[in-house]
């Protein structure tokens, strides 16, 4: 780690200038916005605090409050002990197929959640086949997973999958011989799992539960497709904007706000967790997962696989969907390829969109990262540490803000950008620029400075010292983080669903728009051909990076 | 309590792939037992079968009277200390000491009684609510080695406990866990690649290479009278050479270069007249005037106490000879390029079958059982 220097007025001052530049007009600027709306009278334009009063005492809106924080912790609980669980057992013993159950499961996650929401409607939703087919054959009638408990469901299966992921990296990091230490000392196996195994990574469920919970509190896609009334605080948000409520935008600013604040106290406790709580392990040694006796390991696969299906059962249920025959938006017997034929006919613009905007994203994002992430990491000095500092902002922006904030900056000459391509763009980048920035970051940790020293030694111009040694070397890590900036963009929907126009949706937004026109068909074979992009994707990324999961 | 832990015919595979292909131990109530070898040989592997981490595939082993094959690790009351240490990062050092013992379900005022005590023993109560990581490599050391004995094991494991400190610690760490050993009267069996550490610490030493027991004895028997070559060039430096032995009125006679002849009457009767193998330790060479082998002085390397040479032969040009001299002890110290006849102790020396590679020197033996060292277990260190 370098120590602050004196700024020097070269080529990285110059990109350090333009850098601050620009965050403070496509990030700070739009966060002004917000805040300023938010304390603003929608009539008088005076500030206020009168809409952050309507909030917390108006009983219709806070109960919102408490509905967001009652499914959020549910389904974060349900999925801490399901992720934990599978995590534990696919460590700790053999279990058949785990390569695959982890890709299965690394697919769930990185689906959008209201597609999840979706295809549990086209099951248990009040005309789902599995409701209408318990009805037809034994006159069963099962309830409508619609409201508080379908939002927890999809809600669980949305969040298992990334505390699943964190656990297996941290219990990776446990060294076999503290088990076998606790085993010396006369252990039996399950109180080691609890004495030694489970408070080593307490630590990162904790901090791995905090995002789930931000993920699930922030979520409006699913609450809106399978609430159905169930009223949450990203929704109250989206319908100020967007929907039916649409037209107080201050009072829908101050619920953002308030929203930011809550994520901004989770990301920071998170944050804690990680820097102060966690234990520093190093495994030379990981832990061998064990044979499990004739009963206990039915009984372990069995939990294994019946939560990978349950995970993966929507993705099958959409691209079982998507082959269905149909006529108009209902479907018939039979299987075709009348859906796919209808999207190409009418969402192909949604598609190419899809990929132009994405492709421009990551590029835009790959540059800014590898020239950010150097300035912050090796030209350290206060003009450097405001810039790592604001660029971490998205990480506490929940998306369907991101979206409003834009809409809030950019609606009025001369920064008209409301309706462009543009702003897709810009969504794309600040939702996913803090991620690829972080990796980038660590992969230059790894480079030692002396290489590009060398280059300059030997008469490069700093300049070009950068872009020929240090940027070279840091491509394929970047490149790799990158793949998965994609695949989470391709994903997008909570800020671009506020900003596309007709002109200027991605799949994800035509997807969500077909879903709530009922046109089914439609949308499950534009959510097939996502899926597939996203697959491709995802093999690509293990071809590149040579790895075999993936560890957060 | 402590127990003797019997080792017979132990074999461990790993699919195709046989490490001990059957090895055979008896490790005495009480005594501090080392394997010792290079990497690989299967130090580790037996004192993880002996812990249960590793399975037996043939063979047994005997905890007293109790075969433990297929005992898990977890129901053999053992002690282990491991390599690095495998602290529990999140409790502090007592609750470390603490936790085998809270899993005996021994009463509370015991637990505490028996912590403070070892805590005591091994020197850490000061520092005994401090979490790990703000422990020293060697304070680290010692929580486990209390953790490790304060369950009162059958016997203590330990797996090259001391290779992750630096060398000052390593000689003052090796000392406490000698005293601390004979302190508590423990069975240990100790696991290390370092020969003078296991000089140092052992009552026995079995010396391992490829998963076979290449010799079993006191520290100075390992070291004086090596079994085979092996043990003699991988415990200290031998000076390696042909001899040619013909048998003679007191025994045999051994020629070696430049005419150097000795009378042996210490070699096992019946050997055929041939070449031999001769080991000479570089302490083991006294300056001469005359019936010596002819050595150049290459380079000196003055230790103090001590000075090596490193020599070169003209009638032997393959050897690197080296030579040690007491400095107390000797009359003037050479420099490169000087000449020196220098004559093998022949009370001293080892000879080796050519063929075998096995000792000739009358009563070495592979396998020296705990029975007949029993005298010579005092003044090793």
């Amino acid at each position: 780690m370098t120590r602050p220097k004196r700024i020097k007025f070269d080529f990285w001052f110059f990109v350090l200038v333009v850098s601050i530049g620009l965050v403070l007009l496509f990030l700070v600027y739009p966060l002004w916005s917000l805040l300023i709306t938010g304390f603003q009278d929608q009539q008088t334009g005076d500030l206020t605090l009168s809409n952050f009063d309507r909030f917390f005492n108006t009983p219709f809106f806070f109960r919102m409050f408490r509905n967001s924080m009652f499914v959020s912790t549910t389904a974060t609980l349900f999925g801490a002990l399901i992720g934990v669980t599978l995590a534990y057992l696919t460590t700790a013993f053999k279990i058949r197929g785990k390569k695959i159950i982890d890709v299965l499961i690394i697919i769930s996650m990185l689906s959008p959640p209201f597609l999840g929401s979706y295809s549990w409607i086209l099951m248990f939703g009040r005309a789902g086949f599995v409701v209408q087919f318990f009805q037809n054959n034994f006159g069963i009638s099962i309830p409508p997973i619609f409201g508080a408990g379908g939002i927890v469901l999809v809600m669980t299966l949305s969040s298992f999958p990334l505390i699943y992921l964190f656990t297996r990296g941290a219990l990776k990091k446990v060294d076999a011989s503290i088990i076998e230490a606790a085993e010396s000392l006369g252990c039996r196996p399950i109180k080691k799992a609890f004495t030694i195994i489970f408070p080593l990574i307490t630590p990162t469920i904790l901090a791995a539960g905090l995002l789930g919970f931000m993920d699930a509190f922030t979520d409006f896609g699913t609450p809106l497709l399978i609430g159905q009334g169930y009223m949450v605080m990203p929704l109250l948000v989206f319908n100020t904007f967007m929907g039916d409520l649409a037209g107080n935008r201050n009072f829908g600013a101050a619920v953002a706000v308030i929203m930011v604040v809550i994520t901004t106290i989770l990301f920071a406790l998170q944050k804690y967790i990680v820097n102060r709580k966690s234990y520093a392990m190093s495994s030379l040694r990981p832990i061998q997962p064990d044979k499990l006796k004739p009963m206990p390991n039915f009984f372990a696969h069995g939990f294994v696989y019946l939560i990978t299906a349950i995970a993966c059962i929507p993705q099958l249920v959409v691209i079982t969907t998507s082959f269905r025959a149909t006529r108009g938006p209902i479907f018939v017997e039979g299987f075709s390829l009348d859906s796919y034929r209808g999207t190409f006919r009418t969402l192909g613009t949604a598609i190419r969109n899809t990929y132009v905007y994405g492709i421009y994203a990551i590029v835009i994002i790959l540059a800014l990262a590898l020239l950010f992430s150097y300035l912050t990491v090796r030209r350290r000095n206060p003009l450097t540490n405001v810039l790592d500092t604001i660029t971490m902002l998205p990480f506490v922006i929940p998306g369907s803000i991101v979206g409003i904030i834009l809409i809030l900056a950019f609606n009025t000459r001369p920064l008209l950008l409301i309706g462009t391509p543009t702003i897709m763009v810009l969504a794309f980048v600040i939702r996913r620029l803090p991620f690829t920035l972080r990796s980038s970051a660590a992969i230059l940790q790894q480079i030692s400075p002396s290489m590009e020293e060398a280059a300059i030694s030997l008469g490069d111009t700093p300049m070009k010292a950068f872009f020929k040694v240090t940027a070279i070397m840091m491509i394929p890590g970047v490149v790799s983080g990158a793949i998965l900036s994609w695949i989470t963009i391709v994903n997008e929907l909570s800020s671009t669903i506020l900003l596309f126009t007709v002109r200027t949706r991605t799949m994800t937004v035509a997807i969500f728009q077909t879903i709530m026109n009922s046109n089914f068909g439609t949308a499950a074979a534009l959510a097939t051909i996502l899926t597939s992009t996203t697959i491709v994707s995802l093999a690509l990324f293990f071809k590149l990076t040579g790895k075999t999961d993936l560890s957060l | 309590m402590s127990v003797t832990i019997t080792i017979s015919d132990a074999v461990k595979r790993y699919g195709d792939l046989t490490i001990i292909p059957g090895l055979s131990a008896t490790i005495k109530n009480g005594e501090f037992f080392t394997l010792l070898g290079p990497s690989g040989c299967g130090k580790t592997t037996l004192l993880r079968m002996i812990a249960g981490f590793a399975s037996v595939e043939g063979g047994e082993i005997k905890f007293g009277e109790k075969v433990i094959n297929n005992l898990p690790a977890h129901k053999r009351n053992i002690g282990m200390v491991f390599q690095n240490y495998a602290i529990f990062p999140h409790l502090t050092v007592r609750k470390n000491v603490e936790y085998g013992l809270k899993l005996r379900k021994i009463a509370k005022p015991d637990i505490k009684r028996r912590t403070d005590e070892i805590l005591d023993v091994v020197k850490i109560t000061e520092y005994q609510d401090r979490s790990p990581d703000r422990l020293s490599g060697g304070q680290q050391q010692r929580v486990a080695l209390a953790r490790a004995i304060v369950i009162l094991p059958s016997v203590l494991l330990m797996d090259e406990p001391l290779s992750n400190l630096d060398a000052k610690l390593r000689i003052e760490m090796r000392g406490a866990i000698r005293d601390i050993q004979k302190k508590v009267g423990i069975t240990t069996v100790y696991v290390t690649h370092d020969q003078e550490e296991a000089l140092a610490i052992s009552d026995r030493i079995a010396v391992m290479y490829e998963g076979v027991i290449q010799q079993l004895g006191t520290p100075e028997s390992i070291y004086t009278r090596p079994y085979n070559i092996f043990v003699s060039t991988f415990i200290g430096h031998s000076n390696l050479m042909t001899g040619k032995l013909t048998p003679s009125h007191k025994g045999y006679k051994l020629s070696l270069a430049d005419g150097c002849e000795m009378e042996m009457d210490n070699l096992i009767p019946d050997i055929p007249e041939g070449e031999v193998l001769v080991s000479v330790r570089p302490e083991e060479f006294t300056v001469c005037e005359t019936g010596g082998i002819n050595f150049q002085v290459d380079e000196k390397v003055f230790l103090g106490k001590y000075v090596i040479y490193n020599l070169s032969c003209q009638s032997m040009p393959e050897l690197e000879a080296q030579l040690s001299q007491d400095v107390g002890q000797s009359e003037r110290i050479y420099s490169p390029g000087e000449t020196i006849m220098l004559k093998p102790n022949v009370q001293k020396i080892n000879l080796f079958n050519k063929d075998t590679e096995t000792s000739l020197i009358q009563g070495v033996v592979q396998h020296s059982g705990p029975e007949e060292d029993e005298t010579s277990n005092e003044g090793v260190e």
